[in-house]
């Protein structure tokens, strides 16, 4: 029995959300869809933990669905690079979802809610879904699951504030717009090799970097998945969006949607396309150093200027996807361990900060940054975590953010890039400026008269010191996370596409 | 249970971090929570001393903890710059709890708790900074030190205060991210390695201009050596209550980044390999204009505590200066100016904080004659102001000795007249205050008539008004201790010379 789970762990993680999201639908009590998702993403949890010490000890994974061999039939593939963003995506998805039963019965009419745990659980499932999978179609097929969900999920953010449609419309313009994209190009691709598999492709493009179709390709499938991403400039669907969604759904996809993104990228211009491809390398060097920068530092500047906090900290993320970009950039190891780093640790932070500001917004129903005033001393738990976040997306030893600073500008050194480290860090005194406006308010000043505001529950508290203890525990005990992440840029940029074991089939 | 050096480390470091957490418990009530105060301080000296006589018996104490990035760990070792520092920093934490207690219940201060908490955060914090075995351990808790000093310097929540808070966590978060951060990655980058090596880790690394680059990251980094131009948050910092601006600002946290300043020089360069390259040349230049330009501001300065900033930011010059001759003589001076700073400026500032708590007046010319009402506060002034002049029989003679006399050795003698200017110009600005104290006219005495035979300068023990004795105490005991260190210098510079090699 445990055998049998363990030999079919890569699809039981995108199955079992997947069909546990129509019993929500279909037995609509609160009550029950809450359970029957907490159950799910614990048990995901579980899992996705179980696959990565199970990658990390005896290599990579092939998973071949209903046992067709690839590559005509779908591989789910793990190496170390999916299994993290699997931990990611399942981890911050239980912690969210333990959140999810006090927050979105604040938030959603009692109707409403069963409808709500279908949408996110398909969404996980199609983050899962994209992590895992080794087929080029079958990743946009997914890609779409998670993507229409989750503009149904921002869509309820309604309930509160009607903004909340139309940003999920943008957000449904742009993310088709990336959507078809991604499969213009992976048609292109279809159209000279012939086959769909991620690693057969990889084998058969390097005879044929030299036609126009494969650099076409490239490009269609880069600005597909930048939108998704949320890459400078293609992020203008994401300030709304995180602003006006529910908060839980703010906090899931702020750390696992553009983080998934971020993989597919890099599975693409690593395993797909190998790193000496040249036109890649000129992509990386002339768009991708860029924009890396300017996000960093053009978004932070927009972040200070923001009177809603949750608005402040969307725009902080798309400056942090900037440091994910600078590190695809460097074009080695150490930039590459960085950007894996950075996916992990940001989802921590981000998710933590979204989940405090949640309490907040819980307690005194407002995420403008008024609302913030005396909490401090109002709210000491909830502003501590907020705290101890933000130090973190400062990037301040003994938090995680540090981590992935050191690994960036370590990076930058190898390349012999030194003024880009000196931005690097230069970058992350702006988001001293945005993190301590808010801390300044919090602590320094007086709380508006006659109102009462309490600590937020511990329903809500402990999932949200989950992730911000997570973001301690991790930046002073960071050596698990870099070798994992060492070990996926290793095979990223080692090993693109080699010939791997089959596992064993049913 | 048996004492280790690994236990003793550890408790170096938890002595502190429990006791916040105890002091945060009882918040509620005062009594218990400065009983708190007070036993954690002279429990964590206690330790210090434990670990100051296993050193002295030949011991070795090093604690790994574990490790932060691979091959990195978070790791202390006991070595003798840092016992120094943490014997000047716990020692004197316990003076400034007996000091801060009256001075804020004289005061009657809001959120005490608060303030004790983050207190005893700062202290753990140096702590960890003395017995750093690497220089990540070391930047991890010079951070920590920065953001546990933050509410203390905005304790007042006034609009002063939430600006001079700005200013300082602006100033020592911008030069630690973007330079001291740099530097560390950079170091690590060229040497592998990060730990504390006698002698440097960097030598046969790096050459050329490069060091010279690295080393100015480092020094401009350290923003607690309050090197110019990234002075100003010390100034800034004195909005905080005086026990903060005694201990932290003249003690814990300045003496942490020339502490750093002379960890970096020693065992991250390596003093001959500075030498050699001639990394630290400008250095010496950019020290001796920090000394002297601050002296003359801090002339300029009528508000009490503002001129002692400015002091200090030249008092820490001195320590840069020794760094920068690169000579072991310099580096003597250097550990001896930061025990005999330490002493004779603390007293400074708790007389300062005594005369604001007796009278509430702050700026110098507003003190006229209160010396005679209060002599023992204005004669531990005295004492003070002698020790940062540099005149025997006070510590402040020594540092300043062995300054000049590597300044001699490398026939730098611009800085012998640097050295003896700075030291007129801290006549010029700590004698007035004692001779106005106690020769002028008190300000309402001008006016009226005096009785015949009136003797104006006499000190008449009914019109004494002292401020309470937690607060008087404390300064005449730091007076005192800075005579004494003069007689213990000897001892100070033998058990330093292992590490100068001399």
């Amino acid at each position: 029995m445990i055998a049998a789970l363990k030999a079919h762990l890569p699809i039981l993680l995108v199955a079992v959300p997947l069909f546990a999201a129509p019993l929500c639908a279909l037995f609509r009590h609160p009550l029950f869809a809450w359970t029957v998702s907490m159950l799910v993403t614990a048990a995901a949890f579980a899992g996705s933990l179980c696959l990565l010490a199970m990658v990390m000890a005896g290599g990579p994974l092939s998973y071949y669905l209903g046992g067709w061999a690839p590559p005509w039939g779908i591989e789910f593939r793990l190496d170390a690079v999916n299994a993290i963003i699997l931990v990611i995506v399942a981890g911050v998805g239980a912690v969210t979802m333990a959140y999810a039963r006090a927050s979105v019965g604040q938030e959603i009419s009692r109707a409403a809610q069963p409808l709500f745990y279908t949408a996110m659980l398909l969404c996980l499932a199609g983050l899962m879904g994209v992590a895992a999978t080794g087929d080029a179609f079958n990743l946009f097929v997914f890609l779409e699951i998670s993507s229409l969900s989750s503009y149904v999920i921002i869509a309820m953010g309604a309930e509160r504030d009607k903004r909340a449609l139309t940003s999920a419309y943008t957000y449904l313009m742009m993310g088709t717009i990336g959507a078809t994209f991604y499969v213009i190009g992976i048609g292109l691709i279809y159209t000279v090799t012939g086959t769909l598999n991620m690693a057969d492709m990889a084998a058969r493009i390097g005879e044929l970097e030299q036609t126009r179709t494969i650099p076409v390709a490239f490009a269609f499938i880069l600005v597909g998945l930048a939108l998704k991403l949320a890459m400078y400039p293609l992020h203008l669907w994401l300030p709304n969006a995180y602003t006006y969604a529910p908060t839980v759904v703010t906090a899931f996809l702020a750390a696992t949607s553009t983080k998934v993104a971020g993989y597919a990228s890099l599975r693409f211009i690593y395993t797909v396309f190998a790193a000496d491809f040249a036109f890649e390398e000129r992509t990386l060097l002339f768009l991708f150093l860029p924009l890396g920068l300017v996000a960093m530092f053009a978004s932070s500047a927009v972040a200070i200027f923001q009177s809603d906090v949750k608005r402040l900290l969307a725009y902080s993320s798309i400056a942090q996807v900037g440091y994910m970009v600078l590190g695809v950039s460097y074009g080695n190891v150490t930039g590459l361990s960085a950007t894996i780093l950075h996916l992990f640790n940001h989802a921590l932070m981000k998710g933590g900060l979204f989940l405090a500001v949640g309490c907040v917004i819980f307690r005194t129903g407002s995420h403008s940054i008024d609302a913030f005033r005396g909490l401090g001393r109002q709210m000491p738990w909830t502003m501590a975590a907020f705290v101890i976040g933000g130090l973190a997306l400062i990037g301040l030893p003994a938090t995680v953010g540090f981590v992935s600073k050191w690994y960036l500008v370590l990076g930058a050194f190898e390349r012999g890039w030194w003024p880009v480290a000196l931005l690097i860090v230069a970058s992350s005194l702006l988001a001293v400026i945005y993190i301590w406006r808010v801390v300044e308010i919090a602590y320094l000043q007086p709380a508006p008269a006659g109102v009462a505001v309490k600590e937020a529950p511990l329903s809500l508290l402990l999932p949200c010191w989950v992730l911000i203890l997570a973001c301690v525990v991790f930046g002073v005990y960071a050596d698990p996370t870099v070798t994992i992440a060492e070990t996926a840029a290793q095979s990223l940029f080692f090993d693109p596409g080699a010939g791997l074991p089959p596992m064993d089939g049913p | 249970m048996m004492m280790t050096p690994e236990l003793a480390l550890i408790l170096s470091l938890a002595i502190p971090a429990i006791g916040a957490l105890g002091i945060a418990v009882t918040g509620a009530r005062p009594n218990l929570r400065e009983a708190v105060t007070l036993l954690t301080a002279g429990a964590l000296f206690a330790v210090v001393l434990w670990l100051l006589q296993h050193h002295l018996e030949g011991g070795v104490a090093t604690l790994t903890v574990l490790n932060l990035l691979p091959n990195l760990p978070i790791a202390f070792t006991v070595e003798p710059l840092g016992l120094v520092f943490a014997l000047v920093a716990s020692g004197l934490w316990i003076v400034t709890s007996v000091y801060s207690i009256g001075y804020m219940r004289g005061n009657d201060e809001a959120n005490q708790t608060r303030f004790y908490v983050c207190f005893a955060i700062a202290l753990a914090s140096a702590v960890g900074i003395a017995f750093a075995g690497n220089m990540l351990t070391l930047f991890l808790f010079y951070e920590i030190l920065t953001i546990s000093t933050y509410p203390l310097v905005a304790h007042k929540e006034t609009p002063e205060a939430k600006a001079g808070a700005r200013i300082y966590l602006g100033i020592l978060l911008t030069t630690s991210i973007l330079f001291l951060l740099t530097a560390l990655i950079w170091t690590w980058f060229e040497a592998g390695t990060l730990n504390f090596r006698l002698g440097g880790i960097l030598a046969g690394q790096i050459e050329g201009p490069a060091v010279a680059i690295l080393f100015a990251l480092y020094m401009f980094g350290i923003g607690k050596a309050a090197l110019l131009p990234f002075h100003g948050w010390l100034p800034a910092a004195m909005v905080a209550p005086t026990p903060v601006s005694a201990l932290l600002h003249a003690v814990a946290v300045v003496k942490a980044g020339v502490f750093t300043v002379l960890k970096v020089a020693v065992y991250i360069f390596g003093v001959d390999f500075l030498a050699e390259s001639g990394a630290a040349d400008w250095l010496l230049w950019v020290a001796a204009f920090t000394l002297i330009a601050t002296s003359v501001i801090a002339v300029t300065k009528d508000n009490l505590k503002a001129r002692l900033a400015y002091s200090t930011v030249s008092q820490l010059a001195y320590v840069t200066l020794g760094v920068g001759l690169a000579t072991s003589m310099g580096i003597v001076g250097g550990t001896m100016q930061i025990v005999a700073h330490a002493l004779g400026k603390i007293t400074l500032f708790m007389c300062a904080g005594a005369i604001y708590v007796a009278t509430h007046k702050t700026e110098i010319s507003q003190m006229r004659g209160l010396g005679r009402l209060m002599p023992f506060t204005f004669g531990a002034f005295l004492l003070g102001s002698f020790s940062i002049i540099g005149l025997p029989p006070t510590g402040g003679a020594w540092s300043k000795w062995y300054l000049v006399m590597g300044a001699a050795d490398t026939s730098q003698l611009v800085m012998i007249g640097v050295l003896m200017g700075s030291s007129l110009l801290a006549i010029a600005y700590l004698i007035p205050v004692v001779a106005r104290g106690f020769f002028l006219p008190l300000s309402d005495q001008e006016d009226r008539p005096q009785p015949p035979g009136y003797e104006i300068s006499t000190i008449r023990w009914s019109e004494m008004r002292e401020a309470p004795i937690w607060c008087v105490v404390p300064p005449c005991l730091t007076a005192v201790l800075s005579v004494l260190v003069y007689f213990a210098a000897p001892t100070i510079a033998a058990f330093i010379s292992p590490i100068v090699g001399q």
